[in-house]
């Protein structure tokens, strides 16, 4: 397969053409402006709609247009973006539309930074808007990764009526390297829901969020949870590494990974029992390896760009059975692996 | 026996949750009559807004699409530009187009989107039970003005045809009523070329139609349609504000 030196934001790019995204809309922000610059140049040879939006909402409204009529779409921005964008996501989740949603996080809070940052944990897969709903966070931890998993989120948001993120960073976004696109010719997904002109053939359809009558919107959301439910059953997905035999998981996602695995082996050449797990999903969280790692490891080292989020449902999925301790840079600050290091070394003492 | 008149079939046959005296029957109609004039039920959507027409959805019996408060020129935006053969159209209140949505109006606008905007402007937010809206004229009472809107502290009511006329996207911009049956004829009539317009990928048409809100107003419905006549017509003049294919833009 041939391989492409590529920067991760237009190799992501490049990966949802080939997806079969039909129309994007977006607004620059740093650092994902990349993605925009790329498809504008290659979107419309594709045979798609590359649109410059007035503002973050306007792109996340345009992305329900688009959505509401059938099409593969998506967008993109960065940490304050998103926020600007949370009440279209909302009103996406609640009216059952996919569409996939490119966060490539840059510190905060406020205007914050633009160095790479995972302080938007919480946001993706807590609170994403208003209102009872999840939404399908991926987390690359490479260039190559960011192509497979938006391949993978534009197959699971037409495949749940539900809108998809990739949650990467600066780090990745920005850093170049190998990169193969798999050959797919994406099968359009049949959508008899869609809103594209009923042509006098069906009753009308209607693309909605509102239910006046509480009894109606609770079994709407109830409807969404029993589907959410299948979800973490089928979609959670996480890379263990070295953990067969370990006695100290240090866990982490995307960038930080990375940096988290390089400690993993300089732990190993000490001779101490470390091994990594890395969250490939962060909703649904893979709840199912942190519970059997926790049966044989004695302590968890959760490493984050943040001051501690994803700590939270490593605790949660095991129920708190074993000490999780913390170590996090923020504010753009990428770890080091020594600094790793010196965590998983007092962890063995 | 043959039939004169009847109801439009692109009108569902259900009752609607619309105030009695309420004008925004009559706007539907006219829209809908268009539409079945046209024969383009089958290749229409319709975005609807936050605000009284909010469940119009349940009234058009084209593809129809809920939109975010204010975001339905967005909305309709992403719809018309991944479905450029079908015609879409936006109905929408005061308060949605002219307050809290006015960037997307105006960037929809200058972009030249080739979509139909029906603005109904009544000066009230009436889903909510009366509040100000941004064309609520200077002097009246609401909910939130309850001593008059005072344009030292309000500041002045926004003429969105005017405002959008002095842009280059824009197709037609005109303003309309529904007070007398000359004025819904010639209110159909805009909407119509509005269609059209869209039709021949001539860009951005609004048409703004000046509506009664009897129940937020305190009026019966005759009274109403006089205040519309005499207060709100003086400072929302009717007529044509860019017509692109006239060359008028006044």
């Amino acid at each position: 397969m041939e391989r492409n030196l590529m920067k991760g934001n237009e190799a992501l790019a490049e990966a949802a053409i080939r997806a079969g995204c039909k129309c994007f809309f977006g607004y620059p922000i740093t650092p994902q402006t990349e993605i925009s610059a790329y498809l504008a140049k290659k979107m419309a040879k594709a045979g798609g709609v590359f649109l410059q939006a007035e503002s973050e909402i306007a792109a996340i409204n345009m992305v329900l247009g688009a959505s509401s009529t059938g099409v593969r779409v998506m967008t993109s921005s960065s940490s304050p973006g998103i926020s600007l964008k949370a009440e279209g996501i909302s009103y996406i989740a609640g009216s059952d539309l996919p569409c996939v949603i490119i966060n490539v996080q840059r510190g905060g809070p406020g205007l914050g930074g633009i160095q790479p940052s995972q302080a938007d944990y919480w946001q993706a897969t807590r609170a994403m808007g208003h209102g009872d709903f999840q939404i399908l966070v991926f987390a690359p931890c490479s260039v190559q990764e960011m192509v497979d998993m938006v391949t993978k989120a534009f197959d699971l948001a037409d495949k749940y009526r539900m809108p998809a993120m990739i949650l990467a960073d600066g780090l990745l976004g920005q850093m170049m390297e190998p990169v193969s696109f798999p050959e797919i010719s994406p099968v359009p997904v049949e959508k008899p829901w869609a809103a594209d002109g009923h042509k006098g053939e069906r009753k009308h359809n209607i693309i909605n969020s509102l239910y006046l009558q509480a009894d109606q919107l609770e079994s709407k959301v109830r409807e969404r949870f029993e589907r959410y439910d299948i979800i973490k059953q089928n979609e959670a997905e996480a890379e263990l590494y070295l953990t067969d035999d370990a006695d100290i998981i240090v866990t982490a996602y995307g960038a930080t990974a990375r940096v988290a695995k390089s400690a993993v082996n300089m732990a190993r050449e000490q001779g101490i029992k470390a091994g990594l797990l890395r969250p490939k999903t962060l909703w649904p969280f893979p709840s199912k390896h942190f519970i059997e790692a926790a049966k044989t490891a004695s302590n968890f080292l959760c490493v984050e760009m943040s001051m501690g989020q994803m700590i939270d449902d490593v605790k949660l999925s095991i129920s708190c059975s074993k000490p999780v301790s913390f170590f996090g840079r923020t504010g753009g600050v990428i770890p080091k692996p020594a600094e790793i290091l010196e965590e998983i070394k007092k962890l063995s003492k | 026996m043959a039939a004169v008149f009847q109801r439009p079939k692109s009108l569902v046959d259900i009752s609607t949750h619309y105030c009695p005296g309420c004008t925004h029957g009559i706007i539907h109609r006219i829209l809908c009559e268009v539409i079945d004039e046209m024969g383009i039920e089958g290749d229409t959507i319709g975005v609807c807004p936050v605000g009284c027409s909010v469940m119009a959805y349940d009234y058009f019996s084209c593809d129809m699409i809920e939109a975010p408060h204010g975001r339905a020129p967005a909305v309709a935006t992403g719809a018309k530009r991944a479905n450029p053969d079908k015609f879409v159209f936006t109905y929408q209140g005061d308060g949605d187009l002219a307050a809290i949505g006015t960037a997307e109006t105006v960037h929809s606008a200058t972009r030249g989107e080739n979509i139909v905007v029906i603005f109904v402007n009544n000066g009230t937010y009436g889903m909510t039970g009366g509040q100000m809206a941004p064309t609520t004229l200077p002097g009246q009472i609401t909910q939130t003005t309850p001593f008059g809107r005072d344009p030292k502290v309000q500041g002045y009511p926004v003429r969105v045809c005017e405002m959008l006329s002095t842009l280059d996207g824009v197709a037609l911009a005109q303003r309309v009523s529904v007070d007398t049956v000359p004025h819904i004829r010639e209110a159909k009539k805009a909407i119509r070329k509005a269609f059209e317009n869209q039709k021949d990928k001539k860009g951005f048409s609004i048409v703004e139609v000046l509506s009664t809100c009897p129940t937020n107003w305190g009026l019966s419905p005759a009274a109403a349609i006089e205040r519309l006549q005499n207060e709100c017509i003086p400072y929302y003049p009717l007529g044509v504000f860019k017509d692109k294919e006239a060359g008028n833009n006044d």
